[in-house]
């Protein structure tokens, strides 16, 4: 054994390069037993877990019948994807999710930016630390909890109603969920409620390293709070903000599944069906697998060219790069 | 420093002091609307059933009672719910938060060969994936349907705290590595005795993060383990409540029955004060747990937010 060995080494040195190369990464393999011990259990855990669905993108291309096994389906072409580009509910659920998505990311931004200075702008840390910690709070808690809280405030009786009409903004109590066309601005301030906290931590901890000697010099200079913003807040968020909104943009697709799933019911279902929705109930209750993977198939891909195109455009613009 | 903060209270404008005004009552508002569900929540979840019906309950209970809280903990699935949810939490983030740090510990190491490798591998992960049906059938084939396993297993790593992770053990200083090896411990004893104790701000973060959605998760539950009462969890509880009281939403069976069982009984506990106490359970933990682990999770949020 140990006369082979050897003998493959030599040969392996004399040949080629690359061949000699193959050795040497064996013979430091070797020596790192233990590190790959300790990474082999989660590659097997990947391969099964999470590249062996990914094969499961062949039901896209298969008339699936969960009585036979992967191995023994029809294949129908894309026969699938030509019924799901003729369905019309797939545009309306593609609009959706569409719509979703940009309420989201840009109202998203808008908030999370102006509460971000804004907090910046207290002068008493103890206050902005409660403020911050309070805020926090609803990005930690269930979209169950959250759906059950936005449910309840919006109920004839609930607390909007209540405000609404004692404003005399309203003569009678409005069924908000029950109108589809309300859902898309319901939806947007659910988030903003759920999230604007947690999307200031990077600002806050962008403007920090915004150099103080910057705002005593404009300070001296006579600049207003508005404007020390303006040209030394706002600018020194720049490439945080850049960079933050490209990667947003690769994730247009992803408009989310659990508030839309929540909060959505059988008066609003125009507005508040997404793709994820849609390929739930396609796959899960009508068990059209086929046309399901297809549509989440069709999910994965499109937001994959457009990660790849706004992280090229990021590089264009000389931000850094985001992965 | 403080001879700029003087110079600011010396020459601050009267506009100046508007928009400071301004500021604190806009952060106060902030706090109402995020606190004055929660608080309103409470209010109804220790407020007697019957009496909430009348309306006007806002942030303080009218007619005190914890027989909201006595119903759910003793004659409903809720209390068994609540457990599997515990249970989940803590199998689910010890074991989780061990092996992604143990993965991340692998591929921090520069001279490792299969460092690149594994990197890639998981990094691809997190912009392909099988989606819902593949992963179903997957899971099925596994013998995971209907398993407490299928809470812990398929989500053992995280890609993103991974990186976070790996990004901290970076940082350490080489050299303390380097004399344990020089010791002659092994990688698994460096990793075990050296590397997790001085990583513990990174694990704290991933933690909470794991903990969190662990503790929050239902659609796992919805999907994998509806038709075994016995493993379903808290927010999947609330969330069968939820979709029955959701006008003309899909309703599920035994939620409508928790609802029927709920109107009947005599200890007079209506659905609103049934969900009003499951929130409070639901939320209480968390609300215990993250203001302490604050400093953690901004820091680790922003090395995830730059390098991931």
């Amino acid at each position: 054994m140990v006369g082979k060995h050897t003998s493959q080494t030599v040969v392996a040195a004399s040949t080629a390069t690359g061949s000699s190369r193959i050795a040497r990464f064996f013979k430091q393999l070797s020596k790192q037993k233990m590190l790959m011990l300790m990474s082999l259990p989660f590659l097997i855990w990947v391969l099964i877990f999470k590249y062996v669905p990914l094969y499961g993108w062949t039901i896209a291309f298969q008339k699936f019948r969960p009585a036979r096994d992967l191995f023994n389906q029809e294949w129908v072409g894309l026969s699938n994807f030509k019924f799901l580009f003729q369905e019309e509910a797939f545009y309306r659920v593609l609009r959706n999710t569409l719509v979703m998505s940009s309420i989201n990311l840009v109202l998203g931004f808008v908030t999370a930016i102006v509460l971000a200075i804004l907090l910046n702008e207290l002068r008493n840390i103890l206050f902005k630390r409660t403020v911050q910690t309070i805020s926090y709070l609803p990005h930690f808690i269930s979209w169950v909890v959250a759906a059950n809280i936005v449910q309840t405030a919006l109920a004839p009786e609930g607390i909007i109603n209540i405000l609404l009409l004692k404003l005399n903004l309203i003569d009678q109590p409005v069924l908000w969920l029950g109108k589809g066309e309300y859902f898309w601005s319901i939806l947007g301030a659910t988030e903003v409620w759920k999230n604007v906290g947690w999307n200031t931590i990077i600002y806050l901890a962008a403007i920090t390293t915004i150099d103080p000697a910057q705002y005593e010099a404009a300070e001296i200079d006579g600049a207003s709070r508005f404007q020390r913003i303006l040209h030394i807040t706002l600018p020194g968020m720049k490439s945080v903000i850049v960079i933050l909104l490209i990667m947003n943009l690769g994730h247009i697709l992803e408009s989310g599944f659990e508030p839309q799933y929540l909060l959505g019911n059988g008066m609003n279902v125009d507005y508040s069906e997404n793709l994820d929705i849609f390929v739930l109930k396609y796959g899960m209750n009508m068990g059209n697998y086929g046309l399901a993977t297809a549509a989440g198939m069709f999910k994965t891909v499109v937001s994959f060219i457009f990660l790849m195109a706004a992280n090229n455009i990021a590089k264009r613009l000389g931000e850094s790069r985001l992965y | 420093m403080s001879r700029a903060k003087s110079s600011r209270k010396l020459y601050s404008t009267v506009p100046d002091k508007i928009f400071d005004v301004c500021n604190i009552i806009f952060m106060i508002c902030l706090m109402v609307v995020t606190l004055y569900p929660f608080l309103n929540m409470f209010a109804l979840s220790f407020n007697d059933a019957n009496d909430s019906i009348r309306g006007s309950i806002y942030i303080w209970p009218r007619v005190w009672t914890t027989a909201n809280y006595e119903y759910i903990f003793n004659e409903s699935s809720v209390f068994h719910a609540t457990l599997i949810s515990a249970l989940r939490t803590i199998v689910g983030t010890i074991i989780s938060v061990f092996c992604t740090a143990m993965l991340a510990y692998t591929v921090s190491r520069q001279e490792y060969v299969l460092k690149k490798f594994v990197t890639i591998a998981f990094v691809f992960t997190m912009y392909f994936n099988g989606g819902l049906i593949p992963n179903y059938l997957l899971t099925k084939e596994l013998g995971l349907l209907n398993n407490f396993w299928v809470y812990i297993i398929p989500g053992i790593i995280g890609v993103f705290n991974m990186i976070v992770i790996r990004s901290f053990i970076e940082g350490l200083p080489e050299g303390i590595m380097e004399s344990a090896r020089i010791d002659g411990a092994g990688e698994f004893t460096t990793f075990m005795r050296i590397v997790l104790p001085l990583t513990v701000p990174a694990l704290a973060t991933v933690s909470l993060f794991v903990a969190v959605s662990q503790w929050n998760s239902w659609f796992d539950v919805f999907l994998y383990n509806s038709s075994r009462i016995e493993l379903s969890t808290l927010q999947y509880e609330l969330m069968k409540i939820l979709s029955t009281s959701n006008t003309a939403a899909n309703s599920s069976g035994s939620a409508a029955d928790a609802f029927a069982s709920a109107q009947g009984n005599i200890t007079a506990v209506t659905p609103t004060s049934i969900r009003a106490t499951m929130t409070i359970v639901a939320s209480v933990p968390i609300i215990l747990v993250y203001p302490f682990l604050q400093k953690y999770f901004v820091k680790g949020m922003t090395v995830g937010g730059v390098k991931g």
